[in-house]
């Protein structure tokens, strides 16, 4: 009874320890699961971007129905209450309300802000158009404003410098708010200050927003939101609710047949024993080897369910014969082969760049040796001598009769699967979908709601960027003013619809002291007012404030990166300018982009090495498009270390064949009809593939053994074990194929059909030497 | 009818409405009366001549054009000389294009620039509710001759106060004063 308690006392141990790890494990439900694990620079970048970037702090708020005033009020409202949140920076709605702070820090650093600062702005005849100009604007009705700054700022730089600010956003405007070009939505933009990453802090902006909405009480009226943080927070919802439910529902209803077909409830909750113990396991390794467990990985849970429960099924069934004696001498060998060849697949997944992918595999592997070593040695010790459950040699018998009524020759099989490789080969070019958003659990409603609100708004989507890289802060500050230069150009010709750019707020130094150095002293300046006074029939007197001010700035400091804290600008040049390393970061998004190979081209020649213009869409399709094809390739490896361990073990070219013919056969058979339901394959698909393997090798494996041994008589027991784990594996996975998360879905509906033609084809090619 | 009867007719009236008007406030009716006259223009064209007087000019500037004018909310101020510069005013929204160069403003937000362009507008729509909004209301003269004074409500907006000079239904002469000292003086004349 020694080592019967050892592995008891041992098992114990382990399973409390998993547990402690369980409890304690970092749990994410972001994006990052569809990161690369060790990204490029340029990988880094878009990660970086996608988490934390200015665009992923952004909410597109649209209000619909009632009346255009009703909405404008509301919008108005609305923008009132969320700006006394501090969970926003800024809320745009259209209204003026750029603080205090920002008109201040404006005015105070013009000369140094504004672009139109040159040697020629500034010399005779320079000033005398910016004086005219600005007389002009000052002597209309909506000039006064501007006058009580002519004194002081007569050229007008403090107007030039929120022009600029404001970039060619020229949004349609009724009753005062920003509304859409066919003026049934008014629309707003709010910041928030959490990244969009922080998905927790996004679901709390939101309701925030919904609780502001709330209280307007205007019943006609409809509140739409979307946002790259809404997204996260509504998928991490569907995912959450969907993997509960459906693990809740595939539980159930494997419970009741196991209930139904053991009629013992201590069978039934030690056949589930190794299940919750392989689950342990596997999340304790995740999150000991990856340091945090991606929620995707959990829901990929149910997979586990799916062969680990086969385990106890076999050891219950085909232990509990009608004499009670286990022939447990022929099980474990099958099994631990199953186990190994299981391992063998998942093991191909380890090494994939895509985090979900090679958590899955770490998961698996963990959880089946697990629950593989609980079936072996706990499970038996546990199990009470007289576990009173039905005799299934009968199920088994009515098994035989169903699946010997017919003979699969091998001629047969190459036909079917020559037959399956000219359909994959005829569908080829569609055969694949390598859009990310195919794993996004998004429905199509609300990503045609994000495009339509993106439009209208013209917000920065997670669309176009100019990155620009150096060593130092200056430098990229000196290259995002020579590419600002070549996009405003580029917006002239239209080919750009607009950028922003941190140099817009901090210019680099060596443009403020040209800025500086551009601007005359005092003798010069009052000299050019004077000659041009009498022309324009200035009161020279009056721009005493000017001229002071002038020399102020002359001899000023330069702006610096601390002026800019307390105004909007701060939030603004953090997102679009930061370090990282020894390196320097810059990004320019651009907005009103339909060619992005004019903008390249242009922009290489101004740095070429130091700047990238990137498309997130297209980098996330490509890194997801290369994930892709490194699974495809990590499971062909994977499947031909399964080969390869099975040729070893059986020593028998015929053994071989008659245990990979049913699964590969199994495979081509679902991939070929979904092709043919023009189901495009993504990487859950493949790894639904793999798991057909894993699971269909202990149905083959079983049945190549029964047919190599010359005993028959636990043939119908085993027989049972076979049909009772491939009905649970079913149940499992085609609850899933129902679930309205592509990922699960896709699982599913490749497994369920899999598996079962796996142990109906293992069956059909081992007829002849099984019932003969 | 002839003279005599006309004559009863009219005495008529007059003496039947004499008590009303008396009730009612004296100078009111005659400015309901310029304001539903105003109202009654769909469309209008002038031409302006405008001379400002600014504490940073030595002279005063002076400016033409052309105002065009749709009810009820839509009101162009089209500066010819001595630079083009065009100010629309529709639906609230504010749109200023000079050199080449437009601006967009929602007037609403503008508190301080609000009264002085919706004052013309308000005045040319007859909507008297509207400039009861901003203005303390005066009006003095006849129908023939009439000036209205509007006195801006806010003490801090810059301006001060807006006279509006006209004949029945068309207005001649609008003149500002700003708080600063500023003041201009449009004069405005039907074009055909």
């Amino acid at each position: 009874m020694r080592l019967p308690r050892l592995s008891l006392t041992l098992w114990a141990l382990l399973l409390a320890l998993g547990v402690w790890i369980v409890a304690r494990a970092h749990y994410i439900a972001d994006l990052s699961a569809f990161l690369p694990r060790s990204p490029s620079p340029t990988q880094q970048l878009l990660v970086q971007q996608l988490n934390d970037g200015p665009a992923s702090r952004l909410i597109l708020i649209g209000i619909e129905g009632g009346q255009d005033a009703t909405r404008a009020a509301a919008s108005q409202a609305l923008a009132a209450a969320l700006r006394s949140a501090p969970a926003f920076l800024s809320v745009s709605n259209g209204e003026a309300s750029s603080s205090d702070k920002d008109r201040e820090f404006i005015f105070q650093h013009r000369y140094l802000l504004s672009s139109a600062v040159n040697a020629e702005h500034f010399g005779a005849e320079g000033l005398k158009t910016a004086i005219a100009d600005n007389l002009d604007l000052i002597s209309s009705p909506a000039g006064l404003l501007a006058k009580s700054l002519f004194r002081a700022d007569p050229t007008g730089e403090t107007l030039q410098v929120i022009d600029q600010l404001r970039g060619e956003r020229e949004l349609q405007t009724d009753h005062g708010v920003w509304s859409s070009a066919d003026r049934t939505r008014a629309l707003l933009l709010a910041q928030t200050r959490a990244s969009g990453s922080d998905t927790d802090a996004q679901e709390q902006a939101l309701s925030l927003i919904q609780a502001a909405f709330a209280r307007i009480e205007s019943p006609a009226l409809r509140l739409l939101t979307s946002s790259p943080g809404k997204f996260a927070v509504d998928s991490r919802a569907t995912i959450k609710q969907q993997a509960l439910r459906l693990s809740l529902l595939s539980t159930l209803l494997i419970v009741t047949l196991l209930l139904v077909v053991y009629r013992s409830l201590p069978a039934l909750l030690f056949g589930l024993l190794p299940v919750v113990c392989g689950a342990v396991a596997g999340i304790a390794a995740v999150a000991l080897g990856f340091g945090l467990v991606h929620g995707i990985t959990l829901g990929f849970g149910v997979t586990l369910i799916g062969e680990s429960v086969d385990y106890s099924i076999y050891l219950l069934v085909q232990s509990r014969g009608v004499s009670g004696s286990a022939p447990r001498g022929t099980l474990w060998p099958t099994l631990l082969l199953g186990v190994a060849t299981s391992i063998c697949g998942f093991a191909s997944l380890l090494p994939s760049a895509f985090p979900g992918l090679a958590q899955l595999g770490l998961f698996s592997i963990a959880g089946l040796i697990a629950a593989a070593a609980v079936t072996r040695f706990v499970l038996p010790q546990l199990l009470p001598a007289q576990v009173r459950m039905m005799d299934l040699t009968t199920l088994g018998k009515r098994g035989m009769r169903l699946l010997s009524a017919r003979h699969l020759p091998l001629s047969a099989c190459i036909v079917v699967a020559a037959l399956c490789v000219l359909v994959l080969f005829l569908d080829r070019g569609r055969l694949w979908n390598r859009d990310l958003a195919a794993l996004s659990p998004i429905s199509r409603d609300a990503q045609r709601l994000d495009a339509q609100l993106r439009g209208e708004l013209g917000a920065p989507d997670l669309g176009s960027l100019v990155v620009i890289s150096a060593d130092t802060e200056q430098a990229v500050l000196r290259l995002s003013e020579t590419a600002g230069m070549r996009l405003d150009a580029l917006a002239a010709d239209g080919l750009v619809g607009g950028y922003d750019s941190p140099a817009h707020y901090l210019p680099s130094v060596r443009t403020q002291e040209e800025r500086r150095a551009s601007l005359p002293d005092e003798s010069q300046l009052r000299s050019r007012l004077a000659a041009i006074g009498p022309e324009l029939d200035l009161q020279t007197d009056a721009l005493e404030p000017f001229i002071q001010q002038v020399g102020a700035a002359r001899t000023g400091a330069l702006l610096t990166r601390a002026a800019l804290a307390g105004t909007s600008f701060a939030l603004a040049v953090d997102g679009l300018l930061w370090s990282q390393g020894e390196r320097w970061h810059a990004i320019l998004p651009l907005r009103g982009v339909n060619d992005l190979s004019p903008i390249r081209q242009i922009l290489a020649a101004v740095a070429g090495g130091q700047l990238q213009v990137l498309n997130i869409k297209q980098e996330t399709d490509a890194l997801y498009s290369s994930y892709l094809t490194e699974a495809i390739r990590l499971s062909l490896s994977g499947f031909g270390a399964i080969v390869l361990l099975l040729a070893v073990t059986l020593r028998s070219v015929h053994r071989l064949a008659r245990v990979i013919v049913p699964l590969l056969l199994s495979v081509l058979l679902v991939a070929a009809s979904l092709a043919l339901l023009h189901v495009p394959l993504s990487i859950l698909h493949l790894v639904g593939m793999l798991l057909i393997v894993a699971v269909g090798s202990n149905y083959a494996l079983f049945f190549d053994k029964r047919a190599h041994d010359a005993d028959r008589t636990t043939l119908p027991l085993t027989l049972a074990s076979l049909l009772i784990a491939n009905t649970c594996t079913v149940i499992g996975f085609g609850v899933l194929a129902f679930s309205s998360v592509p990922v699960l879905s896709a699982l599913g509906s490749t497994v369920a059909p899999g598996t079962l033609l796996a142990l109906w084809l293992s069956a059909l090619i081992t007829q002849r030497e099984l019932w003969a | 009818m002839n003279a005599r009867e006309a004559l009863r007719h009219g005495c008529g009236a007059a003496v039947l409405l004499l008590p009303v008007c008396l009730c009612a406030q004296g100078a009111r009716a005659p400015l309901d009366e310029v304001m539903s006259l105003l109202a009654q223009h769909r469309h209008a064209e002038a031409s302006f001549t405008e001379e400002e007087h600014l504490s940073v000019l030595k002279q005063p500037r002076r400016s033409s054009g052309r105002l065009i004018y749709d009810a009820p909310d839509h009101l162009e101020e089209r500066t010819l000389t001595p630079r083009p510069q065009t100010l629309v005013l529709d639906h609230g929204l504010l749109t200023m294009t000079f050199h080449g160069r437009s601006r967009t403003l929602p007037l609403a937000q503008y508190p301080q620039i609000a009264p002085l362009i919706d004052s013309i507008r308000a005045t040319l729509a007859g909507d008297r509710a509207a400039l009861e909004r901003t203005f303390e209301l005066m009006f003095s003269g006849s129908l023939e001759h009439w000036q209205l004074t509007l006195t801006p409500r806010d003490a801090q907006s810059p301006l001060t106060q807006i006279d509006v000079t006209g004949a029945r239904d068309a207005v001649s002469e609008v003149s500002m004063r700003q708080r600063d000292g500023d003041q201009s003086i449009m004069h405005i004349a039907a074009a055909e």
